[in-house]
C-alpha cells in the first residue's frame, strides 16, 4: 500500500487547490493507520497538507470519530437515542458493560474493547442498533450481546 | 385520503448500473439533457417538488436563485447533503444502499439543469454501508462517459456531527473547517462552497428528480395534495410491530401511517404520541394522529413533516425522560457558536433533569419554559430552537405529568419507563452541572 503521504496527496487532489477539503479524509487515513490520532499523527498529517499540528487537532476535535487518545482494539458504539431506547437500548449497554468489565465511555481492562454509547445512528426502525467496528449490527437484544463479543474474539 | 402508491424513488432496487439501465434507468438523464437547464428547472418549479431534508424550500426555485456565470463568473457547485442524522429519520441510508444509481441519476440530471460539473455528496461518516455502495456505484458510472459527461462526483465523510446537516454548517465542514453555520445571508445559492454559487439538496430531494423528468411534471403533480406533491419515504420507528421505511402518497393519514404501515403498537400496549417529524417537531398526542401527513394538516397541528421520520411511543414513555433525552442530544450536538443555543441547552437538560430526578420546585417549570423562550428564535441555526420547541410542547400537552413529577417529588413511573435511566453520549462522563442553576 502507498505511503499515508501519498495516499493523503490522493484525497487532496479531490478538492480545488487551496482549500482544506482535504484535512478530514487526512484525518480519516491516518487514524485508520494508527488506530488513534497522536500528536506525532497529528504532526504527519500537517505536514502533509502544508498546515499546522494546532489546525488539525482543532478539526479533529469538533468530530466525534476521531480519536484523541487511544482506543481499544475493538469499538462498540451503542444508539441510546430515543428510538433505539424504547425498545431497549439501555439494557445493551448494561450486558456490554457487564461483559467487558468497564463502563460506557471507557476501555475493558484487557485492551480490547472500547465501549461508548452514541447519538442517532440512522437506523431507528431496526433497533437497537450496534455501531461494531464501524459496521451496523441490527436488531439488537441484551442476550446478543455475548455471541457478538465471540466474534471480534474470533476474528483475532 | 391518498391512494396506496407504486414506489417512484424506492423503485426497482438495484446496485448494479447494468440492472437499473435494463429498468429504465438514466433514460430521465437523456431526456433533461435533450433540454435546456432552464426548462429542467422549469419543470421542476412546475412539478411543486420540495425539499425533503426538513425546510421543505421548493426545489426548483432554489435551483432558479443560482447566478448565470454571466452574472458571477465562478464555477457552479452541488452539494448533496446525505449526512442524515435526526432522530427517528434513517430513509436516506435506504435510499442510497437500495436505488444509488438512481440518486446518481438525480445528481447528473440537477448539475445540468444549474449548469455544473462539480458535485460533492457529504454523507455522514458513520454511513460505511451506504458509503461504499455509493462508491462503488460511481465506479460503475466511471466507466460509462457517455452517461456521466463532464461531472464529477467526490463523496466526502463527515465525521460524527449533527450540525453538519445545517446546510450553511455542512459547507464550513466540506471546505475542512468545523462544522459551525454560517449567518444568512449571503445564502448559499450565491456564495456557498468556497464562496460560490451552490445548491445543497437532500438525498431524498436528488433521487425524486429522476421519476420527475421520467413522468413529466403534469404528472408528478397529480400525486400528493396541494402544497405537498409527490411521494415522501416515511421513516417508522420506536414501539411498532414493523418499523421500517415506507414511500406513501403524501397525505396520506399518520393513523393509517402507524396502524396500517407500521402495524401498530408492539407488545400490544397503548399509543401515547407520536413525534411526526424526526427529534426537532412538535409532538403529537394519540388523539392527533386522524391529521394527513402533509405541510398543511401538520402545519394546522403546529408541526411538521421535517425528516419524516416518525416516532411512535407507547404509554410506557415518560414524557419529562423524552425532553431530558433528547435535551441531552442538542446539548452534546450544539456547536457552541451562539450563546442562547450553547447555554439554552445545557439549562434545558439541566433544569429536566431535577424534574425527573423530583428535586424540581414549581418556579423551575415556569423557568423551563423561560429559558425555552429565551432560546427560540434568537439562535443563528435551527439546531437550539428544535429542543426549545419539542420541550415547550411536551409541556403544553403534558403538563399533568411534569407537575406530577413535582408533586410526588419523583417520577409517576417509578423506574418503569421506556426510558428509565438511559445513558446519552453527553452523560457519559461527569461534568459539571450548568453554572447557576440551583442544585
Amino acid at each position: 500500500m502507498s505511503t499515508l503521504h501519498a495516499r493523503i496527496q490522493e484525497e487532496r487532489a479531490k478538492y480545488p487547490a487551496g482549500s482544506s477539503s482535504a484535512v478530514m479524509p487526512a484525518l480519516r487515513l491516518a487514524q485508520e493507520e494508527y488506530g488513534w490520532l497522536s500528536p506525532d499523527a497529528l504532526r504527519e498529517v500537517a505536514d502533509a497538507l502544508e498546515t499546522t499540528p494546532a489546525f488539525c487537532k482543532s478539526i479533529a476535535s469538533f468530530y466525534d470519530q476521531f480519536h484523541l487518545a487511544p482506543i481499544g482494539e475493538h469499538l462498540v458504539e451503542v444508539c441510546t437515542n430515543v428510538s433505539c431506547a424504547v425498545v431497549g437500548a439501555q439494557q445493551v449497554v448494561e450486558a456490554f458493560e457487564d461483559a467487558l468489565g468497564c463502563r460506557a465511555g471507557e476501555t475493558s481492562p484487557d485492551g480490547k474493547v472500547t465501549l461508548r454509547t452514541i447519538e442517532c445512528l440512522g437506523g431507528c426502525g431496526w433497533g437497537t442498533i450496534v455501531s461494531v467496528d464501524h459496521r451496523y449490527r441490527t436488531r439488537v437484544r441484551a442476550e446478543d450481546v455475548p455471541s457478538i463479543l465471540e466474534e471480534l474474539d474470533d476474528g483475532r | 385520503m391518498a391512494a396506496e402508491l407504486d414506489e417512484i424513488v424506492l423503485a426497482n432496487a438495484t446496485t448494479r448500473l447494468a440492472e437499473y439501465e435494463a429498468a429504465g434507468g438514466y433514460r430521465a438523464l437523456a431526456k433533461a439533457r435533450a433540454m435546456t437547464p432552464a426548462e429542467v428547472t422549469d419543470e421542476l418549479i412546475a412539478s411543486e417538488l420540495r425539499g425533503r431534508g426538513g425546510a421543505f424550500f421548493p426545489t426548483g426555485r432554489k435551483w432558479s436563485f443560482v447566478p448565470s456565470k454571466e452574472q458571477l463568473p465562478k464555477p457552479h457547485y452541488l452539494v448533496v447533503n446525505a449526512d442524515e442524522s435526526e432522530p427517528g429519520s434513517f430513509k436516506d441510508n435506504e435510499i442510497l444502499s437500495r436505488v444509488p444509481h438512481r440518486f446518481i441519476e438525480g445528481c447528473l440530471i440537477t448539475a445540468h439543469a444549474i449548469d455544473c460539473t462539480h458535485v460533492f455528496v457529504y454523507i455522514r461518516g458513520e454511513y460505511s454501508g451506504p458509503y461504499e455502495i455509493l462508491v462503488g456505484a460511481l465506479e460503475e458510472l466511471h466507466g460509462r462517459p457517455d452517461l456521466r459527461g463532464d461531472v464529477t462526483i467526490v463523496v466526502h465523510r463527515g465525521a460524527g456531527a449533527y450540525i453538519c446537516g445545517e446546510e450553511t454548517a455542512l459547507l464550513e465542514s466540506l471546505e475542512g473547517k468545523r462544522g459551525q453555520p454560517r449567518s444568512k445571508p449571503p445564502f448559499p445559492a450565491v456564495s456557498g462552497l468556497y464562496a460560490a454559487p451552490t445548491v445543497v439538496n437532500n438525498v431524498e430531494t436528488i433521487t425524486s428528480v429522476p421519476p420527475v423528468i421520467a413522468m413529466g411534471a403534469a404528472e408528478y403533480v397529480k400525486l400528493g395534495v396541494p402544497n405537498t406533491r409527490g411521494s415522501r419515504v416515511v421513516s417508522i420507528s420506536g414501539n411498532v410491530v414493523n418499523g421500517g421505511n415506507y414511500e406513501i402518497e403524501a397525505g396520506m393519514s399518520l393513523r393509517e401511517i402507524v396502524y396500517g404501515l407500521g402495524g401498530g403498537i408492539a407488545d400490544g400496549r397503548e399509543l401515547k404520541a407520536v413525534v411526526p417529524g424526526g427529534s426537532s417537531t412538535v409532538i403529537l398526542r394519540a388523539d392527533e394522529i386522524d391529521v394527513g401527513y402533509d405541510f398543511d394538516s401538520l402545519a394546522r397541528l403546529s408541526t411538521a413533516m421535517g425528516s419524516a421520520g416518525i416516532i411512535v411511543l407507547d404509554d410506557r414513555c415518560c414524557i419529562v425522560q423524552l425532553g431530558l433525552r433528547f435535551s441531552e442530544f442538542y446539548e452534546h450536538e450544539s456547536c457552541g457558536k451562539c450563546t442562547p443555543c450553547r447555554e439554552g441547552t445545557r439549562w434545558l437538560t439541566a433544569i429536566l433533569r431535577k424534574i425527573e430526578d423530583g428535586r424540581a420546585s414549581q418556579d423551575e417549570l415556569d423557568l423551563l419554559l423561560d429559558v425555552c423562550d429565551r432560546i427560540n428564535g434568537k439562535c443563528l441555526c435551527p439546531l437550539g430552537d428544535s429542543d426549545a420547541i419539542i420541550v415547550a410542547s411536551y409541556v403544553a400537552k403534558f403538563r399533568d405529568e411534569f407537575q406530577a413529577h413535582i408533586d410526588q417529588g419523583g417520577c409517576p413511573f417509578g423506574g418503569h419507563s421506556s426510558l428509565d435511566g438511559v445513558l446519552a453520549p453527553v452523560a457519559m462522563h461527569a461534568h459539571a452541572p450548568a453554572a447557576g442553576v440551583p442544585a
